[in-house]
């Protein structure tokens, strides 16, 4: 299946493959973990049902999401070792404390807490119950917190010297934990997941407003993701905007790679709105640009010069076709975003929100979107950083471990086939709990009535899952 | 004996390691015992015994993986490649086993799939931890920084006997844990297999403590030099002790004492592989010292160790205290 292709790209491509897998799970939990808290907190705050309902809703489908979370998340911290040796052994001083920190406050946390949030509502009150809920949330971001400040490390490294064994050693800790570009990267990845929940949210919203218009659970989730979306869309292009200058100061290359400037403009840069890099030619064919508009963005002047990659010794130059796509996609879905969250303030305005099945219909289809974005947001960052794994100081093909291309591509075809049966089903099984009714009126014959959420049994619960859904 | 941070670090690690021996022992021990439970229900019983504390339990290995990566880069850049076919199907395994606690109660076409993945992920991922084990007791090749040997140097029959002999014992971790936390008809069940289980488990831990001189010569002499020898001595009567509290205990229907005794077993073990060890990280040629990171490293680690490890006991043992009690089978957790 990979015959030819060499031990280095097999490894990359497993990485990549199982990154980018695992992204998507916490993408999705560390907003949903926050949304649960919100969600409870607002029930214990107003007794209004409607929240608990969403509560015990959105609760199941967390604890599927967030189970692929974990176990694709194990697979990481051991694919550092087994596929990466040398980067790890040369990095581990430095980044292996930080993903101990990781481990140490954030995954005990989480997995600490998550029975007592997910079953032990009874069994410890109300009042630890919220406080279990809001600890997962809180869990959750640091756990981004730290793998993000792991991350910005590598793409931009600070606070180290390196030792004569080859090692990077800690110099400055501060520093290392506060790189350039990890408060940046940060607050764009957390706007990120908090978006793509939102858009899941209001997607699954969306399908049950156009199936019934008057379900309280259905509209009550729908407005809170519409405001999200109206209130937090802009606040996440402004911070993207701040982490590409960031970039564009920090690791030049990733920045003229996204904007396909293979030439440097010595008078105003133009802003490339589409084309096709010929990576060969160092040229983008068919391309539609608008005159020194990449020059007023990037330095907030029309005419201010901006090197491109004619200036990058060509083995420091990452591939460029893809920087440059994934980044278009992820601007696209950004505006998307922005446009679905003005069109729902303007229906919010005239009262027509609940009442507009082209914007439910619209909403629907977005509801993916966000993982969209993420996938293609790190894409750019991920690839933009290449040839390196610490950008500028370690190179990928120099990281690898001593592993042969048969024993890399048995691996990789090994994940691709269990990723893809294992979190398959687990999309098929999150899909259908989407599909469900979010309220537990008696409509639908439910013998257990409101207490369902006290927790129902397995053989109830199959009775009534074959009762609402026959064809299964 | 050198008391300074990479001795703490690797005492730290090594505490990892048995946490998670102690605690997903017993959650994958069930799985394995999934095929020999009489009914749907049973299984249901033995699945929500552990499925509020499984995750946490789990973590422990992640700890164990990252702290090496943090605290003892070396060894981890040069065991995870040795290790390569062991861990990735390990982590498969587990990947299978962890989502099946969900999976399964989401359909009831697909339960038996869900069954069966409970089973083999948790049988595989116990085979394979045993196996590295054994690996690692056979010794790792090194040169210069780098893992030097062939794919299959981990595949001997001595690793295979360690493979075989964690899924035996963590089938009695979980058998013991079913009586601890079960009643009727299942308890009985378990109690009659635990005998078994138990039996198995003293052999096999008997063979791996005969052939493991014979991996290296360096161990014998462990065994039989000071400080060592005061444990080879001890040993015995300790292992006895906890025979005759696991039997008895068994005998007179205690419900943790087989538990506790099982988990003694390991424990002992577990000291007397330290033992062989020490002071490689990685026999036969790293030290725990030449694997350390640099002191800055450790430091900064140890201190979220020293405030967090300590918290996270706490709340595991509140998590733990909060379900705690026999399990009702009409209590579903999903």
């Amino acid at each position: 299946m990979f015959d030819g292709a060499s031990a280095e790209l097999l490894a990359r491509f497993q990485f990549a493959f199982t990154v980018s897998f695992h992204i998507i799970f916490p993408a999705f939990s560390i907003g949903l973990a926050s949304y649960l808290a919100v969600l409870n907190g607002a029930w214990l705050w107003t007794k209004d049902r409607t929240y608990l309902n969403l509560f015990n809703y959105w609760k199941k489908i967390f604890a599927v999401a967030f189970g692929m979370g974990v176990v694709s998340g194990i697979v990481m911290s051991y694919q550092f070792g087994t596929n990466w040796s040398v980067f790890s052994d040369k990095t581990g001083p430095i980044l292996g404390p930080l993903m101990a920190y990781e481990v140490l406050s954030a995954f005990f946390l989480e997995a600490g807490f998550l029975g007592i949030m997910l079953f032990g509502r009874e069994r410890v009150g109300d009042k630890l119950h919220m406080f279990a809920t809001a600890l997962v949330a809180f869990g959750t971001l640091m756990s981004a917190t730290w793998i993000l400040s792991v991350n910005s490390w590598m793409q931009t490294p600070a606070g180290y010297s390196i030792a004569e064994n080859g090692q990077f050693v800690p110099e400055d800790w501060w520093s290392i934990v506060f790189n350039p570009s990890f408060p940046y990267r940060l607050v764009h990845m957390v706007l990120a997941a908090y978006l793509t929940t939102a858009f899941v949210v209001g997607g699954v919203a969306a399908m049950h407003l156009l199936r019934e218009r008057m379900n309280a659970e259905a509209r009550r989730m729908f407005s809170m993701a519409m405001w999200m979306a109206v209130i937090v869309t802009p606040i996440q292009i402004f911070a993207g905007d701040l982490h590409g200058l960031n970039t564009l100061e920090h690791q030049p290359q990733k920045v003229m790679a996204m904007e396909g400037h293979f030439d440097s403009h010595p008078d105003g840069a133009p802003l490339i709105l589409f084309g096709i890099p010929n990576e060969a030619e160092k040229r983008i064919d068919y391309a539609i640009e608008i005159p020194k508009l990449s020059s007023l963005i990037l330095k907030h002047d029309l005419n201010a010069p901006l090197p491109g990659l004619d200036t990058i010794p060509d083995d420091e130059e990452p591939p460029v076709a893809i920087v440059f796509f994934s980044f278009r996609v992820m601007i696209a879905v950004g505006f998307a975003m922005l446009a679905v969250g003005l069109w729902s303030a303007w229906a919010r305005f005239r009262g027509q929100l609940y009442h507009s099945p082209w914007l439910h219909r619209t909403v629907m289809i977005m509801g993916p979107s966000g993982f969209v974005a993420v996938l293609a947001g790190w894409i750019t960052t991920e690839v933009g950083r290449q040839p390196f794994t610490v950008y500028n100081l370690l190179r990928t093909s120099d990281s690898l471990a001593p592993i042969d291309a048969p024993a890399v591509a048995a691996s990789l075809i090994a994940f691709i086939v269990v990723y893809f049966f294992v979190f398959g089903a687990g999309t098929y099984y999150i899909l259908r709990m989407m599909n469900k009714r979010p309220s537990n009126d008696p409509k639908l014959g439910l013998r257990e009535g409101p207490n369902r959420a006290a927790g129902i049994t397995p053989i109830q619960q199959v009775s009534a899952g074959s009762a609402t859904s026959p064809g299964e | 004996m050198v008391f300074d941070l990479a001795f703490i670090w690797a005492g730290l690690i090594a505490f990892a390691i048995l946490t998670y021996v102690v605690l997903d022992g017993f959650d994958l021990g069930l799985g394995i015992l999934f095929p020999f439970a009489e009914t749907h229900k049973d299984r249901d019983v033995m699945m929500n015994s552990v499925a509020p504390v499984w995750d946490g339990n789990e973590t422990w290995l992640v700890l164990g993986g990252g702290g090496l990566f943090a605290v003892f880069p070396l060894a981890y850049a040069v065991v995870m490649p040795a290790l390569y076919m062991p861990i990735l199907i390990m982590l498969l395994a587990l990947v299978f086993r962890g989502v099946s606690f969900e999976y399964r109660w989401k359909t009831t076409r697909w339960r038996g799939v869900w069954d069966i993945a409970f089973f083999g992920g948790s049988t595989i991922a116990a085979l394979c931890q045993g196996i590295a084990l054994g690996a690692m007791v056979q010794g790792i090749e090194i040169e210069g920084r780098a893992y030097a040997g062939g794919w299959f140097d981990w595949l001997t029959p001595f690793s295979v006997l360690t493979g075989f002999a964690v899924v035996v014992g963590y089938a009695l971790l979980g058998a013991t844990w079913l009586i601890y936390k079960t009643e009727g008809p299942l308890q009985q069940r378990m109690q009659g297999y635990a005998k078994r289980l138990g039996i198995a488990t003293l052999v096999l831990i008997g063979l791996v403590s005969l052939l493991t001189p014979f991996q290296d010569s360096v161990y014998f002499d462990r065994w039989f030099a000071l400080p060592g020898a005061l444990w080879s001595v001890v040993m015995p009567a300790v292992m006895l002790a906890l025979t005759f509290l696991f039997f008895t205990g068994l005998r007179d229907h205690k419900d943790l004492q087989p538990f506790l005794s099982a988990l003694g077993f390991f424990v002992a073990g577990f000291v007397g592989i330290g033992i062989s060890f020490y002071p490689h990280m990685v026999p036969p040629d790293l030290t725990i010292w030449e694997a350390a990171a640099p002191d800055s490293s450790l430091a900064f680690a140890l201190v979220g160790a020293v405030v967090l490890i300590p918290l996270i006991l706490g709340y595991t043992a509140y998590a733990y205290w909060v379900f705690r009690g026999k399990i009702d089978p009409d209590e579903g957790y999903h």
